[in-house]
């Protein structure tokens, strides 16, 4: 334990502390409003949209567990972010834009809002709502998964003793810091603050970059050491092994195709004040991808060093213990709070748009349908803490390596609503009951495949191991375009649907007028 | 700026946007170790690349106006 490190840490902790709750005047809007609240008002341009979403995509999950993956298993399970984040941007170039101008039309906040009048289907919009939140809840345990690692490395005593009971006081100090700000200004508060953590974050990675591989020896012995691991550990591959090759790509297709599925991605998109917004940000994005793609090799650097795991976090401990032993304390303290500020920020917009979900498509849909808009924000920002208390529960009762294994089995679920989500932009040939038949099958082989896997995101299919997510889509497509005619000529209907071809039309997608940062200052 | 309808017959710069995944869905295309720049694998660098290319070719598809 040094205490230059925690004094460094604590400094950044409680400045970001402070913008967030600074982030609740940076406003023109009504935060008793929940697209004020839950969207920032649809207000930001590309400069602040690229750090919000750059800070909301690249969690704790790129900063700790894809070198973690790289340390244990080599290239397929963990190289194999590269390839997802290179295919993403193409995809919602095409995708988002006019995902943004329908929901931009009709005031949607949430991609149920979206499937209910499309397809004319609440039931659909419950399932795709019920998805999002529950896919969400073990990201946000991730990011706290993340930030307790970085309180281990550090040298803090992680549970404080309290009348006879261990208590995760770090933690919980964290969690509070992280529920206030939250509640008092929205998806202005991430914004801010992931101004903070991006910046932090490369410095860390140059730093990295520039003084571990010097350290020992440049590349050359860094890989050399990866593929000498590769000879003796069987399960390490430092190139795709063979009967992978398949595995690597769904790996790569299906967690590209799922990202932007997920509520806090969405929220990310919604906020900018217009589609060419987001088209300009996938080309500006890819920076974030180049940092994924060379922290990822922060994993080979821990093989090579022969860094002993931080104890207690298995996999994920190597990249800490990495960084305690390259840096001195000072500078690892730095790199522990650019750490825990990076999974600060995905967890406060995880919990906004899961909070937005629950709020619009199930509270108001079933519970109050005549809530007024000052009661459904008041709803959001309740739920924001409940969503993140749950988590917080989740990380200190079950063991926290569960927590990975739930993260990716939320990716498996996430990707059983892309055919009423993506291909409901383009059609809506699909008959609704048969989406909903599809989604459900999806969502129960998919589990069962993980499970039966032994808690791992591959099963082979016909001997070639696949991706979950992708063979339980194929499912889910599979059934959906057989059962539509059956479902039809049954008598039971496709619903109405409320949005017409010209809301789609990007060209006369209106803007809004710009966020001014400068009334925050001010 | 390109007009309403000079946007329109510049679509098909979309179909731009498929290359990265021919180049990062076959795996045979580059799961080799040789050669190597500044002691990195063929594999990871050709990838981390890609990474630059596509930034380029979905800001070109984007000033295009597509």
């Amino acid at each position: 334990m040094h205490l230059d490190a925690i004094i460094v840490f604590t400094f950044f902790f409680l400045l970001v502390t402070v913008l967030g709750f600074v982030a609740a005047r940076w406003r023109r809007g009504n935060l008793d409003l929940i697209h004020e609240w839950g969207l920032a008002g649809r207000r930001f341009g590309t400069v602040v949209t690229w750090f919000l979403l750059g800070g909301d995509l690249y969690t704790a999950y790129t900063f700790i567990a894809v070198p973690g993956s790289m340390y244990v298993a080599g290239a397929v399970s963990g190289f194999f972010a590269v390839p997802y984040t290179i295919l993403v941007y193409p995809l919602i170039f095409v995708l988002m834009p006019r995902f943004w101008t329908v929901c931009k039309q009709h005031g949607y906040v949430t991609t149920a809002d979206f499937v209910k009048d499309r397809f004319g289907s609440s039931s659909l919009a419950l399932a795709v709502a019920f998805t999002g939140i529950l896919a969400t809840m073990p990201y946000i345990a991730l990011q706290m998964f993340g930030i307790q690692i970085s309180i281990a490395a550090l040298g803090i005593p992680l549970t404080v003793p309290i009348l006879g009971l261990n208590v995760d006081v770090p933690l919980i100090i964290a969690f509070i810091v992280l529920a206030a700000y939250t509640y008092t200004s929205g998806l202005r508060a991430p914004a801010m603050i992931a101004l903070v953590k991006d910046l932090m974050i490369f410095i860390v990675l140059i730093a990295a970059l520039v003084y571990i591989p010097a350290k020992l020896g440049g590349f050359g012995p860094i890989f050399n050491a990866a593929h000498q691991k590769s000879l003796t550990v069987k399960t390490f591959f430092d190139l795709i092994g063979p009967n992978q090759s398949l595995n690597y790509v769904t790996l790569a297709l299906g967690s590209a195709l799922a990202l932007f599925l997920y509520p806090h991605s969405i929220t990310g998109v919604l906020s900018s004040n217009s589609q060419r917004v987001v088209k300009r940000n996938t080309a500006l994005l890819p920076i974030y991808s180049l940092m994924l793609g060379l922290l990822a090799l922060l994993g080979y650097m821990a093989i090579a060093a022969k860094v002993k795991p931080l104890p207690g976090f298995g996999q994920n401990g190597a990249v800490p213990a990495l960084i305690n032993a390259s840096f001195p304390s000072w500078f690892a303290g730095f790199a522990f709070a650019a750490i825990s500020i990076g999974a600060l920020v995905p967890a406060a917009v995880m919990s906004i748009a899961a909070a937005n979900t629950f709020t619009r498509n199930i509270y108001k849909e079933y519970l109050r349908r005549d809530a007024s808009d000052r009661e459904e924000s008041q709803v959001a920002k309740i739920t924001s803490f409940v969503v993140k208390f749950g988590a917080l529960l989740f990380i200190v009762l079950i063991n926290p390596q569960q927590v990975i294994f739930f993260q990716l089995l939320g990716g498996i679920w996430i990707l059983q609503t892309l055919p009423a989500v993506y291909l409901g932009l383009y059609t809506r040939w699909f008959n609704r009951w048969a989406l909903l038949v599809g989604w459900a099958a999806a969502m129960i082989t998919g589990t069962t495949l993980f499970i039966v896997a032994g808690n791992k995101p591959s099963y082979p299919i016909l001997g070639v191991p696949l991706y979950t997510a992708i063979s339980a889509l194929i499912l889910n497509l599979l059934l959906a375009i057989v059962l539509t005619p059956i479902f039809e000529a049954l008598g039971a209907r496709r619903g109405r649907d409320i949005t017409s071809p010209a809301d789609y039309d990007e060209e006369r997608a209106p803007d809004e007028p710009l966020e001014v940062g400068r009334e925050a200052l001010g | 700026m390109a007009t309403r309808s000079e946007r329109r017959n510049r679509r098909w710069l979309r179909w731009l946007l498929i290359i990265p995944f021919i180049a990062v869905l076959f795996p045979p295309f580059y799961n080799f170790r040789a050669p190597e720049f500044i002691g990195i694998p063929f594999f990871y660098w050709y990838q981390l690349l890609w990474i630059i290319i596509t930034a380029i070719i979905t800001a070109v598809v984007y000033f295009a106006g597509a």
